[in-house]
């Protein structure tokens, strides 16, 4: 610790930190643009200067950066000094000469950074007389608007853009007065990381696109904490509602989980809420192929419940994109031996091994920000920028872990940004991914692997077995294999927080049992080995908890005539089984009842639909990846009859006169039900506040201060003001009454502090700038490594090297950031960003098969037949074939299998 | 498009440095010397050839005012408007140069001889009014010494 003195009282704080980190931290506010808590200092734009003093007689003083300053025992410095100030005052005059002053056509107004800071410096009016440089804006795809005439060149976006997310396409081009900063030429930013230059930039030159159509100024929004759908990683985000629509996603900072970005998928997916698709009034068919017919709440809760009583053995099929409550409601109803996970077995198997593997002793899985601090990681078979992206960025910040040291052998402090991109250069720490096709982080990596799932698992025992002879020997490596397996085995050795990732993505239990097996053999060697496993959706593992049978199992059961009717609570079996079978359940089934959102193959066969609230409509638990359970909260009130599926189950078992099933009134019943009675979940109770939960006797307001229109939004119905709905679920209110101040961590609506408008009011939610929320990042590890359940590596077995054959390929899944994930493709924009269907061929194949780019081919197993265009992939090894994952046309079956490919 | 002599001359420059992408600048300046000037497709070219995207080498050509982004003349007049020649008078020098070329700074003669584009400071501050054409240094410049340098290369000099 050191002790500075500001404006001549003394503070301690810590050493080697940047001097505007300390004075952001002590709550003063010194104004700056180019440095960014995550992406650190590099002295551009000048604004944060104060004045330095040499000792107690030096009255002068220099102006200094504050940003370049490193904390010193004994600095002494003044933020207030006339000089200083007028210099800040200066310095933002002039960054606005050619600013268009545009703010009230700006959609960045009112949560502006370059706002709050010529407030802060007093800069009111402008002198200059010259006229202002004006450029031509870009077109930069779906995602983001261009505007480049409101840029303070503090490269901030160039920063993140191209030196924290590895993206190429995008630069700044010119110098002095004429700099801009965009792509070569208009098109599609390729990063899916390019959202966040929404919030990166502190003016309005990049903004939401799809925030555009449906613009709201920030403090009109009505927003609540939510966390991201769209993958396992379980982003925190802030979600806006006006006029009863979801308007936009922002980032929420948890320090452990998502830090300050997001992925493109997580920010600019939210769209499906808003749908056509949807489904807002529950839909009866009175005989299967008869016309769905609207019908109130209760006339078809009266109808559910006549269809249930009439034939018994009801069984339910749970889903892994809905809460752990509403899960966990719907086995609660129909029994766990008759609750289904919405997952082929082949998943299933997949999830428990990794549950299993979770809570065996000694290896973490690690947070997303442990991710960020490995010095050596080993990617097993997981196209991580596709399947978790924001995962892919955390592993892109980790080659930079070992080279690190270079700055601190030189004493460059590691926030040093530039000096320490010079110093680091290209060097990079140890990352070996082993895939069956090329993967964006492949440039990063110091070695890669090609190969089927077969031998990329092999390659893992092999690395495992170098580590520990515990771990079986790999019979009939190629040496090439069992070198690169050494060389692994001996970056991981040599690390300090090696990390082992891998996932479903191959659809492989070797895959994962190899995985799992590194990460062992490792912690043999007195390592502290990380393992992290990607999972499909934003609850497979809480879905996992639950346990139930697999989808297959459900099957069977119905197929038997075990059961006869059957709820599928928020999952469209079209896309997890194939279409054959799926028809058999609705062949043999007597009563179908669906709860989703949208609408889909399965609501279109059901015989009562009951319209399930979003995410944004309801509250609920998600587990992600690391095993954290996670809270989101309900943003608004859906129209319609819309509401929580775990409410429906309740209405239904009413209906059926066994509420003593479903005794829940509020959220909180629920979750205090289920903490009882699953005991790997008793911690959830802890995740966030419960709904009785006041600060100062107020419930948290979801509307600003500064909310306006309260009193009109419904006039065009009533003049009346209408009450504020009411809320039983959470300690949250429809409303601006109510509690605006700090609030626990898990429940911040939104990041706002007076004079901070702009999403950098983060800093005064933080226990230090940059440093973990105050009062704890939110969450709750639920899965941590059990010390009294040693299970090994029973069943572990070592598969035979892959052998392509002839007269078919093994297909597997080719996953897509945008197109893979089932509700994020219902956003226009989403949409727009994925690639249209294809199979993917090795050259080998596709010379073989006389094909060539862009042929029409059939693919064919089973009774499966797909006609698709070819692409060809350099990087698939021969003998493989791949399908995107998910697109339109592409689900319903599950991979890897074996499928013959030919000439159309 | 690139032709194997200046691919040539590439690659002697990428020998001599440490990654392809180092060679850049002198990449754009070899071609320019080619081609008299980087077209988009041209740039796209170089890009590839040193494993760049065009938004990396765009923003490398950029920055430099000597490559040229779109066509100049036959020859280029760089004058130094900086503040010794400020001093000196290149105001008058420029005047002259509009009067006599019809040009204006960024603009190129009709037939296609001369373009004139500004520069700051050509290091020759104490011969000042400097210009210099193509890479011939002109100093003490007076409208009459314009004249004959600019007849000079009327007449076919280089
Ligand atoms: S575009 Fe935004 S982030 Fe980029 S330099 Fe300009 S003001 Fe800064
Ligand atoms: S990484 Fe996953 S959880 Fe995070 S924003 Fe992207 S899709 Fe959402
Ligand atoms: S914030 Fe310090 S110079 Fe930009």
């Amino acid at each position: 610790m050191a002790v500075i003195y500001i404006d001549n009282k003394p503070y301690e704080v810590k050493e080697g930190q940047s001097l505007l980190n300390a004075c952001l931290s002590l709550g003063f506010s010194v104004p700056y643009f180019c440095w960014h808590p995550e992406l650190h200092s590099v002295g551009a734009c000048r604004q944060c200067a104060v004045k330095q003093f040499r000792n107690e007689s030096d009255t002068r003083g220099f102006i200094i950066m504050s940003c370049m300053t490193p904390v010193e025992d004994g600095l002494c410095i003044s933020i207030d000094d006339p000089e200083a100030r007028q210099f800040r005052a200066s310095i933002i005059e002039m960054l606005m000469l050619n600013h268009p002053h545009d703010c009230p056509v700006c959609d960045e107004g009112g949560e502006c950074h370059l706002q709050d800071m010529t407030v802060m410096t007093g800069h009111v009016r402008r002198r200059t007389r010259f006229p202002k440089r004006t450029y031509r804006n870009q077109d930069l795809g779906p995602f983001l608007n261009h505007e480049m005439n409101r840029c303070i060149q503090c490269y901030r976006c160039l920063r993140f853009y191209r030196d924290y997310a590895g993206g190429r396409d995008f630069n700044v081009f010119g110098i002095h007065q004429r700099l801009y900063f965009g792509r070569y030429e208009d098109g599609k930013l390729e990063s899916e990381f390019s959202g966040n230059l929404v919030e990166v930039c502190p003016t309005g030159v990049f903004t939401d696109k799809t925030f555009m159509k449906h613009f709201t100024r920030k403090w009109d929004l009505q927003t609540a904490p939510s966390i991201c759908v769209h993958c396992s990683v379980g982003c925190n985000t802030i979600v806006g509602e006006r006029y009863g629509t979801v308007r936009r996603i922002l980032n929420r900072f948890n320090r452990e989980v998502n830090g300050y970005f997001l992925c493109d998928r997580g920010r600019f997916g939210y769209e499906f809420v808003n749908s056509e698709l949807r489904i807002r009034r529950p839909l009866v068919r009175d005989a299967r192929t008869a016309e769905a017919q609207p019908a109130n709440k209760a006339a078809a809760l009266k109808r559910v419940a006549q269809i249930l009583r009439k034939t018994p053995g009801l069984i339910g099929i749970g889903s892994p994109r809905a809460s752990l409550e509403s899960n966990y409601a719907l086995r609660k109803l129909v029994g766990p031996d008759r609750f289904f996970a919405g997952v082929s077995g082949a998943e299933q198997r997949l999830i428990t091994a990794i549950l299993d593997s979770m809570r065996k002793p000694s290896v973490l899985s690690p947070s997303l920000q442990e991710v960020e601090r490995a010095d050596a990681v080993l990617l097993l078979g997981e196209d991580v920028p596709n399947t978790a992206p924001r995962l892919a960025l955390a592993l892109r910040q980790s080659v930079r872990v070992r080279p690190m040291t270079l700055a601190d052998q030189l004493c460059v402090p590691r926030w040093m940004d530039h000096a320490v991109r010079l110093v680091v250069h290209d060097a990079r720490g140890p990352l070996y991914i082993a895939t069956p096709y090329r993967t964006r982080l492949d440039s990063l990596a110091t070695k890669t692997l090609r190969g089927a799932p077969d031998d990329i698992a092999r390659l893992g025992f092999a690395v495992a077995h170098e580590l520990s002879t515990d771990s079986p020997a790999v019979a009939g490596l190629s040496e090439e294999a069992q070198s690169l397996a050494h060389e692994i085995a001996q970056a991981l050795q040599g690390a300090s927080c090696p990390l082992v990732m891998s996932g479903t993505g191959c659809g492989s239990m070797a895959v994962v049992q190899a995985a799992d097996a590194v990460a062992r053999s490792l912690r043999k060697t007195g390592r502290p080995a990380m393992l992290s496993f990607i999972v499909p959706e934003c609850n497979s593992l809480g879905l996992g908890i639950l346990g139930g049978g697999s989808l297959e199992d459900a099957v069977e059961r119905i197929l038997k005539g075990d059961a006869h009717n059957l709820i599928i609570l928020q999952s469209n079996l079209f896309r997890r089984l194939d279409r054959e079978t799926v028809e058999e359940v609705f062949e043999k089934i007597e009563h179908v009842v669906v709860l989703d959102h949208v609408a889909n193959r399965c609501v279109e066969r059901a015989d009562v639909v009951l319209p399930s609230a979003t995410f944004a409509e309801s509250d609920g638990t998600f587990v992600n990846n690391e095993g954290r359970g996670q809270r989101f909260f309900q943003v608004m009130v859906p129209q319609g009859d819309v509401q929580a599926s775990w409410r429906w189950i309740r209405d239904i078992a009413d209906a059926l006169d066994k509420g003593e099933l479903a005794p829940w009134t509020s959220l909180d019943d629920l979750i205090a039900d289920m903490a009882a009675s699953v005991q790997r979940l008793k911690e959830v109770v802890r995740i966030a506040p419960a709904a009785d939960f006041r600060m100062t006797g107020m419930r948290i307001a979801r509307e600003s201060h500064r909310y306006s229109g309260r009193t009109a939004v419904t006039a065009y119905v009533s003049v009346h003001e209408p009450k504020p709905p009411q809320d039983d679920d959470s300690p949250l209110a429809f409303s601006m009454e109510g509690f605006q101040g700090h609030v626990p961590p898990a429940v911040i609506p939104r990041f706002w502090s007076p004079g901070w408008n702009s999403i950098q009011a983060v800093n005064k939610f933080q226990s230090e700038v940059g440093g973990p929320l105050a009062g704890g990042d939110p969450g709750i590890r639920l899965i941590e490594p059990m010390e009294n359940v040693e299970k090994g590596q029973e069943g572990a077995i070592v598969p035979e090297p892959f052998r392509p054959r002839t007269d078919a390929c093994l297909l597997v899944p080719l996953f897509h950031v945008f197109g893979s994930e089932e509700l994020s493709m219902l956003s226009p924009a989403i949409a727009e960003a994925a690639p249209e269907p294809y199979v993917g061929l090795s050259p080998e194949d596709a010379d073989r098969l006389g094909l060539r780019d862009g042929n029409t081919v059939a693919v064919r197993w089973d009774e499966t037949e797909l006609t698709l265009p070819a692409k060809i992939m350099d990087d698939l090894p021969g003998g493989l074939a791949g399908l995107p994952h998910g697109l339109p046309g592409l689900s319903g079956f599950v991979l890897p299998r074996w499928g013959k490919i030919r000439a159309k | 498009m690139l032709t194997d002599l200046m691919k040539r001359e590439l690659l002697a420059e990428i020998d001599r440095t440490e990654t392809r992408q180092a060679a850049c600048i002198e990449a754009l300046q070899i071609v320019q010397r080619h081609l008299g000037w980087i077209s988009n497709e041209t740039l796209r070219e170089i890009a590839d050839f040193l494993n760049m995207t065009p938004d990396e080498l765009e923003g490398v050509a950029t920055f430099y005012n000597h490559i040229h982004r779109k066509p100049v003349g036959r020859h280029v007049i760089l004058v130094c408007d900086s503040v010794v020649c400020w001093i000196e008078g290149v105001e008058e020098i420029l005047e002259h140069i509009r009067a006599t070329l019809h040009i204006e700074p960024g603009e190129t003669t009709s037939d296609g001889l001369f373009t004139l584009l500004p520069v700051q400071c050509l290091g020759a501050c104490d011969n000042a009014p400097a210009l210099m054409i193509d890479e011939e240094l002109f100093t003490n410049l007076t409208p009459a010494r314009f004249d004959e340098i600019v007849a000079a290369y009327r007449d076919g000099k280089s």
